[in-house]
């Protein structure tokens, strides 16, 4: 689960990393009232979305008035904003920050995150920061400092020195950064973080360490004892098809294809995707309905997926292990029904029920493809396409 | 032989008196695994499906010679579970829970090592289907009919798509000395290499299916004990080559976030190293028959 960037210079903050100052706006007067309110002569203006590249999509600037400030986030405020990460909607802009510019005299990189090799917190650090970690690693990879942390120990302060020194700081910086160091361990530790990053961390003119952005990503699975976490979720910054199926006990990821997806199972819905992508076709959709699907959770996905309008074939396969193909073969008919689908569907049931499930499919008197085999369901998801326009 | 489960290892469940624990066991049971009891904190003395419930691991470990834990403990609770199963003294614990937060798998990798090798745990999953040897015993949650019994290994992340690969083997007349779920998420117990080297190790294990998907290293690691290491063939498939970069498929660890983790890559991978990859899964089966019978005509 992401957070905003003012939310967690906020968290860290608390843990002693030194953020600027600065001040939440929920209008473009209120932006302009944050300016005066902070003092000084310049501002950074900042867009809150769950998204980098930021600064390259024009949602940044650097203003010289209060004037200016509110001027630049009324052009913000409501707009869907495009950054290289998002999809091609964007993300909606409803907060701004402002806060006080910074006198830069070099930035730095500085990332926590879950390294699976070692399957423990490590650090990764640069004396190049600024630009996005995959960069770094693209054109700069010998800058990048790693450094794994023991979780039985904790972040030592000889190893945060250590990497202070690495990355070429001076006096009172190496304690700077040792407190840093330590504030994003302790911040991730305590809170179940995924992912801490500052990008930059800079040093200004005056030779101070100062946390000029701030990303932090956390655990889902540990929600449940992080609760003033779990209150920070913005929907907004969601794709609404994704949380509304998560709220039914469905794992959705919408793509770009035409071919729906309905699969019990990760690894066999990635499966499925992969084989219909070889029989030429583009799936539309991740979508796991979990284990002991009931037919209303099939009823369920069938909305979920339908909800995308480039959908123009439906394809579901299920192989039951704790599912159970006839509730599967009930639901798809009962969805059939319900939500009025006119167009093809492509069923694959096998394992636990499979001949009763079978039966229900073929009973049914609907316009339902049947298949034996995953390459067969593919194949006839693909072939049952309406014919595009060339 | 098999790998991890026999006829004769005696399994408890923790987390037996459970709706989704006891329907479990009772299918174990059925299809004759060796269920001794069960664990559940504050029933201690009841029974469950005529097997004795104990409070706590250590004293089904005690009283009925507990050597396998099945865990079906709710993520807050999964990782103690686990932990306590270590600390008494079972030698294969098999946790199916899904959503155990990735700190707490941190600790239970970092606990697991404080035993010395001799009386150290050997964990599978979590978020697994579990294991099964056919014909002799399973624990976990896989429909057990699909499976023939016969020498070919299977370790899979995924549940599904390992019950895929075991159809189409028995499709074709190969059957399973043991299949792994290793589990979807992005600290297991025990890795792909970790699976290879006990299938390399076994007698009653001819060749291994490896099912891969994207996210992690473990698939490079595994390749890498293949080439160097094995002499029985490795077919492997890898799930995902549709997946976008850097979104999560299901899997906590299904996710693409480095160099090395995506479909490609891993397929680019596992070959260089001579493992066989099926294009695609529904050629899983065919593409076994295949390496079995050029191994045979050599």
């Amino acid at each position: 689960m992401d957070i905003h960037e003012y939310q967690a210079k906020e968290i860290l903050a608390r843990f002693g990393v030194p953020v600027p100052r600065g001040g939440l706006a929920y209008s473009p007067e209120q932006a302009g009232y944050r300016a005066r309110e902070l003092g000084g002569n310049a501002w950074v203006v900042k867009a809150q979305i769950h998204s980098g590249g930021r600064g390259a999509a024009g949602g940044v600037k650097l203003c010289k008035t209060p004037d200016e400030v509110h001027a630049f986030a009324a052009t913000l405020f409501g707009k869907q904003l495009v950054t290289k990460q998002t999809d091609a909607n964007g993300k909606g802009v409803y907060r701004v920050w402002v806060e006080g510019a910074s006198d830069i005299a070099q930035e730095l990189y500085l990332g926590f995150v879950l390294d699976r090799k070692s399957e423990r917190i490590m650090i990764v650090a640069s004396a190049h920061g600024g630009m996005e970690i995959e960069d770094l690693a693209d054109n700069d990879p010998t800058s990048l400092r790693r450094m794994t942390i023991d979780p039985a120990v904790g972040l030592s302060e000889f190893q945060a020195r250590e990497l202070a020194f690495q990355l070429g700081l001076k006096g009172g910086q190496i304690a700077q950064m040792v407190t840093t160091l330590r504030a994003c361990y302790r911040a991730y530790r305590d809170l179940d973080a995924v992912m801490v990053e500052i990008n930059p961390l800079v040093i200004t003119r005056s030779g101070d360490l100062v946390a000029l952005d701030a990303k932090m990503s956390f655990d889902t699975n540990a929600l449940f004892r992080q609760p003033q976490i779990a209150e920070l979720r913005d929907r907004s910054q969601e794709d609404p098809r994704e949380s509304t199926a998560g709220d039914h006990g469905l794992s959705y990821v919408g793509l770009e294809g035409d071919i729906g997806c309905i699969i019990n199972g990760a690894g066999l819905a990635m499966a499925t995707m992969d084989m219909i992508k070889l029989a030429g076709g583009e799936p539309a959709n991740f979508l796991d309905i979990g284990g002991g699907a009931s037919p209303e959770r099939v009823v369920r996905a069938f909305r979920t997926v339908l909800a995308d309008g480039n959908v123009s074939v439906i394809l579901v396969n299920i192989f039951a292990g704790i599912n159970r193909c006839d509730w599967v073969a009930q639901g798809v008919v009962q969805a059939y029904k319900e939500v009025g689908l006119t167009i093809p569907v492509v069923v694959r049931l096998a394992g636990t029920n499979v001949e009763e499930g079978k039966a229900i499919i073929d009973n049914s008197g609907l316009p339902l493809i049947s298949a034996d085999s995953l390459a067969e369901a593919a194949a006839a998801a693909v072939a049952a396409r309406p014919r595009q326009a060339a | 032989m098999a790998i991890l489960i026999t006829e004769s290892t005696r399994v408890i469940v923790q987390g037996m008196s459970g709706r989704i624990g006891s329907f479990h066991a009772a299918d174990m049971i059925k299809h004759g695994t060796n269920v001794v009891g069960g664990v559940t904190p504050g029933k201690g003395g009841e029974t469950v499906l005529d097997r004795p419930l104990f409070n706590t691991v250590r004293e089904a470990v005690e009283q009925v010679g507990a050597e396998a834990s099945l865990i079906f403990v709710p993520p807050p609770f999964a990782a103690d579970a686990i932990m306590e199963a270590a600390d008494a003294g079972i030698k294969t614990a098999v946790c199916v829970t899904d959503g155990i937060p990735s700190q707490d798998m941190m600790r239970v990798k970092r606990f697991l090592r404080r035993y010395p090798e001799t009386r150290k745990m050997r964990l599978i999953g979590p978020n697994c289907a579990g294991i099964i040897s056919p014909g002799k015993g399973f624990m976990g949650i896989m429909p057990p009919h699909i499976y023939m019994p016969g020498r070919i290994g299977i370790v899979g992340r995924s549940g599904t798509l390992g019950y895929e690969a075991a159809a189409q083997m028995k499709a074709l007349g190969i059957g399973v000395s043991t299949s792994v779920g290793i589990g979807g998420d992005p600290i297991n117990g025990s890795s792909f290499r970790d699976i290879l080297e006990l299938f390399e190790a076994d007698p009653e294990t001819d060749a291994v299916m490896m099912i891969g998907e994207i996210g992690g290293p473990q698939e490079a690691e595994a390749a890498a004990y293949a080439r160097d290491q094995m002499r029985k063939p490795v077919v492997a498939y890898i799930a995902g080559l549709s997946a976008p970069k850097g979104r999560k498929m299901g899997h906590a660890g299904a996710i693409v976030s480095a160099f090395g983790e995506s479909a490609q890559e891993k397929v680019e991978i596992l070959a260089a190293a001579g493992i066989t990859v099926a294009p695609n899964p529904s050629a899983m089966g065919e593409t076994m028959a295949r390496v079995l019978a050029h191994r045979k005509a050599a």
